[in-house]
């Protein structure tokens, strides 16, 4: 009894935590609607700052309390400058480049962190007065984390006041309701934004300063603690507070239990959780209807069919055929990753460019026809073909599994469901070593003999993605891809005149899923081996930020995103051990110059001149 | 942004109103699919006029000649965990230097090192080892960290048929289910690091064992081993609780407070870095250590301990590197030399590097040559002089049996250390030749 | 000859009874007019019809088939076409192409994957597009179009679907009076070619006066009228609770 009591207090001392972070989170979602890639980092830099004063100031107990409170300032502080300095000029840009340029800080901040404060794990001080433990029913538990479940509701409650009791909190909410009437009253929005990634990014940091005395400090906090938080915001329902806050006390206390009744399966847990609230309740716990963002929808007319184009891709497609002829092997590697990589975002781009639905898990998909691949291999001994054949196939099925949940929801609910069902397929492979080998992946799946030649492959390629890509161009233009764009256009209308929009997205979803099952199935046996890190949430991360790059209006964007992310990355990562700088860097700016993807703006300037 | 535009386009009206998003264009934005392909062409073109340069230029350095350098192609995850890998990369920097000050390989040519960071990705690693083959036309690779990435490389210089010594990835499938005739493999894996704990676990008076290990190869076969290990020494032991947090996610409240709840004498920990720092300061808080031993796996590289500084854990029975207490002369000399060049103390991995690149270069000069088949040749039954003391690459399974150092952990100055420790030699703690001849697949 | 046959329809939300006990039916070649002041369950009525809002009683028949359970979906293939009163056409695509889709959607080829959708049912496209007035504009995007174009886009798209019954929410609604009279005269006119049924709410008595074949006066959830203009102009009824609040 006493040890369940106190397991109960360990998961509240945890929701804290989650709770701080998140809610800082879903305060910036709830009045900008931006999805705050970098809010992990945030955190993470609160933390460091925490560290650092701490260090020098935290021997006494206004000193280290002192330095929470100015590393949370920090953090606020920072958030406000990116405010300003990158998320203001992006307003007015598709929604999802404002995620695109957030997820370009997250890059910058890896390094600079790892740059300031050095790659080391730092253990920092203990709070000073609290390092012992009281017991309770006869069992220590730590003073500390008392504190910290005290500090939960605590921040809940000044929040509460800061909302209803000041102008500024009304002003918040106003717009946090009806964006539109907050500018009615005459405030100026733009210091009202900043105001609140100010808050925000503070909140971010106070939950990471306040990790200091548990645990060390270290590079990888921001991406731990940012899919953490999205799961709280999501299941609490985006954009509410108390929302969160149940959230949080109800994922501590999983996580707190969870690891005695399924010890083996933490990974998942948290992600099956998010995945039945979602499907049970549509906008998480306490969500309102209308909180769904991001939809992809950009109502530039996508492109038509040119009458000249079909030649202009055969010309491309011949030069593409020619290049084994002129470089190395290497370069061969390069455009074999390339032409794969180009499908991959292109099936992301059928979802996001013709049905607005912006996945964060797309993956999964291209991990299953890998995986896929490789099993036949393994243990069935299948030969190449068949198992190139059958990766499509596996991922499809995979995906027209999920799909059928995923498409019952809408803009980021949408993608957290993505996300959800990706990180349960990732798990899977992830720890059901026997069958999938686990993290050691599966070795040894190379091409056949007649198509191991590096050419010979590329070829093979090549014309398995041309052929791809051009029937998911065909697609795009045929009935199919108008019915996907008329739901997402409007999704009213569409029903109203017979579209069944939630079948076609289905649809669209098990497509999209196939066509990246291709792609996984050819990069198997390009990379000779598959590994749980193909579904990772990264790779998911860089398919949505090639078809950002590229453009999400256009159908060739995703194409020339995906080569021009590779080639940067490939080439970065050669020349420098601070290539996520750089990368990070690159995207910024190409977000800054470029607010509609590279094709959409050059072909804009074209049709000008 | 000043008042009078943000009245006319306010952000935050553009940022929330979807409806109104896209005012109405002037200009219909119609994209033409020819412009766009033929924008795609164009950065095609330059794309492989880009490349070919490359590898032209690359060609054209690798010129082979009997005075050009032995050129070692090195990949580790650099920026995915660079705690572990700067020490390691200073270890074979120094190792590099030494090599070339004395007169290099194979009769006077220099050694070089071509290194690459592997982003923490396996498919980056194979890539990355397939650009150093074909452009940098290295003669070997080594290196990498993780376990995953060491097996694809593995699996990659076997099908490329060119030699690759493994440094620090810890997985016994590298040796041995998945092992193959290109890999070699330095570091004590994971077997044996269990096998030397097992000796000691096996004198504690403790029978009710607890284990906790991050949830993945690593922790899952350290795990299998020890019990199976444990269990053949003593069979009065019995294992009451496991726990197998996310590698990078352990709860440690809750963690803590379920190891204690099962009332164990002792337990095994296979958990590191920052994970190990939360179980020690929730354990320590929690009373979890009072009155039980711990048996750690790596917990004493300085790696790991010396980031908890004094919070370090007190009577641990570890395998570590107790770096500032080893006096024979070959560790000496090493350290003294490390210390001077970098102006730090060496690490674990700072050994690892600096024995990988004094192997290759012992290969080297054995097999007169850096034709592939000459050089596993040569790497077979390797002897050589390292840190710990001399070391031999088995020719039965590629494993080298280099040590680890078995001891107790201490604070000591305000830092964690290891006391009463001894060399454990990894000879004494692997299978028979005819043991693991069984365990790797045939040639 | 079609026939809407609507009895009993009920439907409250929480506490607030919105819709009760409305019985009305609406035959080929009839223009009637719903009206009513706001709150009196117009936009109810009409979702209840289309099958966007499941009633708590009632029935609604077309052709003696009832339509109550269905989605909106299936009503609109048995025959019910929809109007919006805030106009919501497909804004990424051309005017023509929006005609397009809704009559590949008829023809149920909406999950064709191979033959370009600009090139099919173009003509036809074309050819409603005229009968509204729009053929010149077939090509621009709809995204671009002046509001009251857009009206004429829906109503072709909702001609597209080859109805026996337009339900029409507001649909002069934000044009200019001229703009207004206008699509109205084109409605009845395209009732009177093609035999259609038309329910329309709409706040400008011009409008309903002028077109109108019969009306329907809605108050707090009942009829309380139903009849030709004249005959509703006079009752005294709809005079105490309706015009009478707007003189």
């Amino acid at each position: 009894m006493s040890f369940l009591l106190v397991q109960a207090l360990s998961g509240l001392a945890t929701a804290a935590t989650l709770f701080l972070v998140s809610s800082g989170l879903t305060i910036v979602f709830g009045v900008t609607r931006i999805v705050n890639f970098a809010h992990g980092s945030l955190c993470m830099i609160g933390a460091y700052l925490g560290w650092s004063l701490i260090e020098r100031f935290g021997g006494s107990v206004g000193g280290f309390w002192g330095s929470v409170a100015l590393a949370s300032l920090g953090a606020g502080a920072l958030g406000a400058a990116m405010e300003v300095g990158l998320l203001r000029r992006l307003y007015r840009s598709p929604e999802l480049f404002q995620l695109l340029g957030t997820f370009g800080v997250v890059l910058v901040a890896q390094d600079a962190v790892a740059w300031v404060w050095g790659p080391e794990d730092l253990m920092g001080r203990r709070a000073p007065g609290l390092k012992g433990s009281v017991d309770i029913l006869g069992q220590p538990f730590p003073l500390y984390d008392l504190v910290l479940i005290g500090l939960g509701p605590l921040v809940l409650g000044l929040l509460w006041l800061l909302f209803t009791r000041t102008r500024w909190g009304v002003l918040v909410r106003a717009a946090t309701q009806d964006r539109d009437m907050a500018s009615a009253l005459g405030v100026d929005p733009a210091r009202l934004f900043t105001g609140v990634l100010f808050l925000g990014s503070a909140l971010a940091g106070l939950g990471g300063a306040l990790q200091v005395p548990r645990e060390a400090v270290n590079l990888h906090m921001d991406m731990a603690m940012i899919v953490e938080a999205f799961v709280v915001v999501v299941v609490g329902g985006m954009g509410s507070l108390t929302g969160a806050f149940l959230a949080a006390l109800l994922i501590g206390q999983l996580q707190a239990f969870g690891i005695l009744v399924f010890p083996q399966i933490t990974l998942v847990l948290v992600f099956l959780f998010m995945a039945v609230v979602l499907v049970l309740r549509p906008h998480g716990l306490m969500g309102r209807a209308e909180d769904a963002p991001p939809a992809a929808a950009a109502a530039a007319p996508v492109l038509r069919l040119g009458n000249r184009g079909g030649w202009i891709a055969l010309a491309l497609l011949a030069l593409l055929a020619t290049a084994p002829l002129l470089v190395g092997d290497y370069a061969v590697i390069v455009l074999t990753e390339m032409v794969i990589l180009a499908l991959f975002a292109a099936s992301l781009h059928v979802l996001i460019g013709l049905g607005g639905l912006v996945s964060f898990g797309h993956a999964a998909y291209f991990g299953l026809g890998a995986y896929g691949a490789a099993l036949l291999v393994r243990h069935l001994g299948a030969p190449m073909p068949l198992a190139l054949a059958a990766a499509p196939l596996v991922a499809g099925l995979g995906a027209l599994i999920a799909g059928w949940f995923c498409v019952r929801r809408s803009g980021l609910y949408f993608a957290m469901l993505t996300l959800a069902f990706a990180q349960i397929t990732w798990s899977v492979a992830f720890q059901w070593s026997g069958f999938t080998g686990g993290d050691n992946g599966l070795l040894g799946i190379w091409p056949s003999a007649w198509a191991s030649g590096k050419a010979v492959y590329y070829w093979l390629t090549l014309a398995l993605c041309a052929g791809a890509l051009a029937l998911l161009r065909r697609a795009a233009f045929a009935p199919f891809g108008y019915a996907l764009r008329a739901g997402r256009d409007s999704a009213l209308r569409a029903e109203s005149v017979g579209i069944d929009v939630r079948r076609h997205q289905w649809c669209a979803f098990a497509l999209a899923g196939s066509a990246a099952g291709l792609a996984g199935g050819l990069y198997a046996f390009a990379k000779g081996s598959v590994f749980p890190t193909l579904m990772a949430v990264s790779v998911s991360v860089d398919a949505l930020v090639m078809i950002l790059l590229g453009g999400v209006q256009t159908v060739s964007g995703p194409l020339a995103g995906a080569a021009l992310f590779h080639l940067l990355e490939s080439q970065v990562m050669r020349a420098t051990d601070l290539w996520r700088l750089l990368l990070g860097l690159t995207i910024v700016a190409l977000v800054l110059l470029f607010p509609r993807g590279i094709v959409g703006v050059l072909s804009n300037r074209r049709e000008r001149s | 942004m000043n008042a009078g535009h943000a009245g006319e386009t306010s952000p935050f009206r553009a940022a929330v109103a979807r409806t109104d998003r896209h005012p109405k264009p002037e200009r219909p934005r119609m994209l033409h699919r020819r412009q766009t392909l033929s924008l795609l062409m164009t950065s095609a073109v330059a794309l492989i006029a880009a490349l070919t340069a490359g590898s032209t230029s690359a060609l054209a350095q690798a010129a082979p000649a009997s005075s050009a350098p032995v050129r070692v192609g090195e990949i580790n995850s650099y920026t995915g965990l660079p705690a572990f890998t700067i020490p390691y990369r200073q270890g074979w920097q120094l190792a590099v230097e030494e090599i070339n000050a004395k007169g290099g390989v194979l009769g006077g040519r220099k050694l070089e090192v071509v290194s690459r960071d592997d982003a923490g990705k396996p498919d980056d690693a194979v890539r990355v080892a397939q650009e150093l083959l074909s452009s940098e036309k290295v003669d070997l690779l080594a290196g990498t960290y993780f376990s995953h990435i060491g097996l694809a490389v593995a699996d990659f210089a076997a099908r490329n048929k060119v030699p690759f010594v493994a440094a620090e990835p810890l997985t016994d499938a590298i040796t041995w289910s998945k092992g193959n005739r290109y890999s070699f493999r330095l570091r004590p894996s994971t077997y044996m690091q269990a096998a030397m704990l097992v000796e000691e676990a096996a004198k504690l008076p403790a029978k009710r064992w607890a284990t906790v290990a991050p949830n993945y190869e690593y922790g899952q076969s350290a795990v299998t081993w020890f019990k199976q290990l444990l269990k053949e020494k003593r069979p009065d032991v019995e294992f009451v609780a496991e726990q197998w947090p996310a590698q990078g996610k352990l709860e440690a409240g809750p963690t803590v407070q379920a190891l204690a709840a099962a009332n164990p004498e002792a337990i095994f920990n296979v958990t590191f870095g920052a994970d190990l720092a939360k179980l020690v300061r929730e354990g320590e808080g929690r009373g979890l250590f009072k009155n039980r031993r711990v048996v750690s796996l790596l917990t004493g590289e300085p790696e790991y301990l010396e980031p908890m500084k004094d919070e370090a854990p007190e009577g641990w029975i570890v395998t570590g590197y107790p770096w500032e207490q080893i006096d024979t002369p070959e560790h000496k000399a090493f350290r003294d030399a490390y210390s001077a060049r970098f102006k730090e103390s060496p690490r674990q991995g700072s050994v690892v590097g600096y024995a990988t690149l004094k192997a290759i270069a012992a290969a080297l000069d054995k097999a007169g040559s850096t034709e592939p088949d000459k050089l596993v040749a040569a790497f077979r039954g390797l002897s050589l002089s390292s840190p710990f003391g001399p070391i031999t690459f088995r020719a039965s399974d590629h494993q080298a049996t280099m040590g680890a150092y078995v001891g107790v952990t201490t604070v000591k100055d305000g830092r964690g250390t290891m006391k009463d420790w001894r060399y454990a030699d990894g000879a004494a703690y692997l299978p028979g030749d005819e043991a693991v001849r069984a365990l790797r697949p045939a040639e | 000859m079609s026939q809407l046959e609507v009895t009993d329809l009920a439907r409250g939300f929480g506490g607030v009874q919105a819709v009760r006990g409305v019985s009305f039916t609406l035959e080929s070649g009839e223009l009637l007019a719903l009206i009513g002041p706001n709150g009196a369950g117009k936009s109810t009525c009409f979702n209840l019809l289309n099958g966007q809002l499941r009633p708590d009683s009632g029935r609604v028949r077309l052709d003696g088939v009832d339509l109550v359970g269905r989605t909106p979906r299936r009503i609109w293939a048995m025959g019910v076409g929809r109007t919006f009163q805030i106009t919501a056409t497909f804004a990424s695509m051309t005017v023509a192409e929006n005609v397009q889709t809704v009559l590949l959607s008829r023809a149920r080829r909406l999950f064709g994957l191979w033959r370009p959708a600009s090139r099919q049912f173009r003509d036809e496209a074309l050819a409603l597009l005229a009968r509204v007035g729009m053929a010149d504009q077939a090509d621009r995007p709809c995204g671009v179009l002046a509001y009251g174009d857009l009206k004429r886009v829906e109503l072709a798209m909702a001609l597209a679907s080859d109805p026996k019954i337009l339900l029409m929410d507001e649909p002069t609604a934000g044009m200019a009076p001229a703009e207004r009279l206008e699509l109205m005269a084109l409605t009845a006119a395209l009732v009177r070619e093609r035999g259609l049924a038309v329910l329309f709410t709409e706040h400008d008595m011009d409008v309903v006066f002028g077109h109108a074949t019969r009306l329907l006066v809605l108050d707090r959830g009942t009829i309380i009228a139903d009849g030709p203009p004249d005959a509703v102009r006079t009752d005294r009824r709809v005079q105490a609770v309706y015009l009478g609040d707007e003189s």
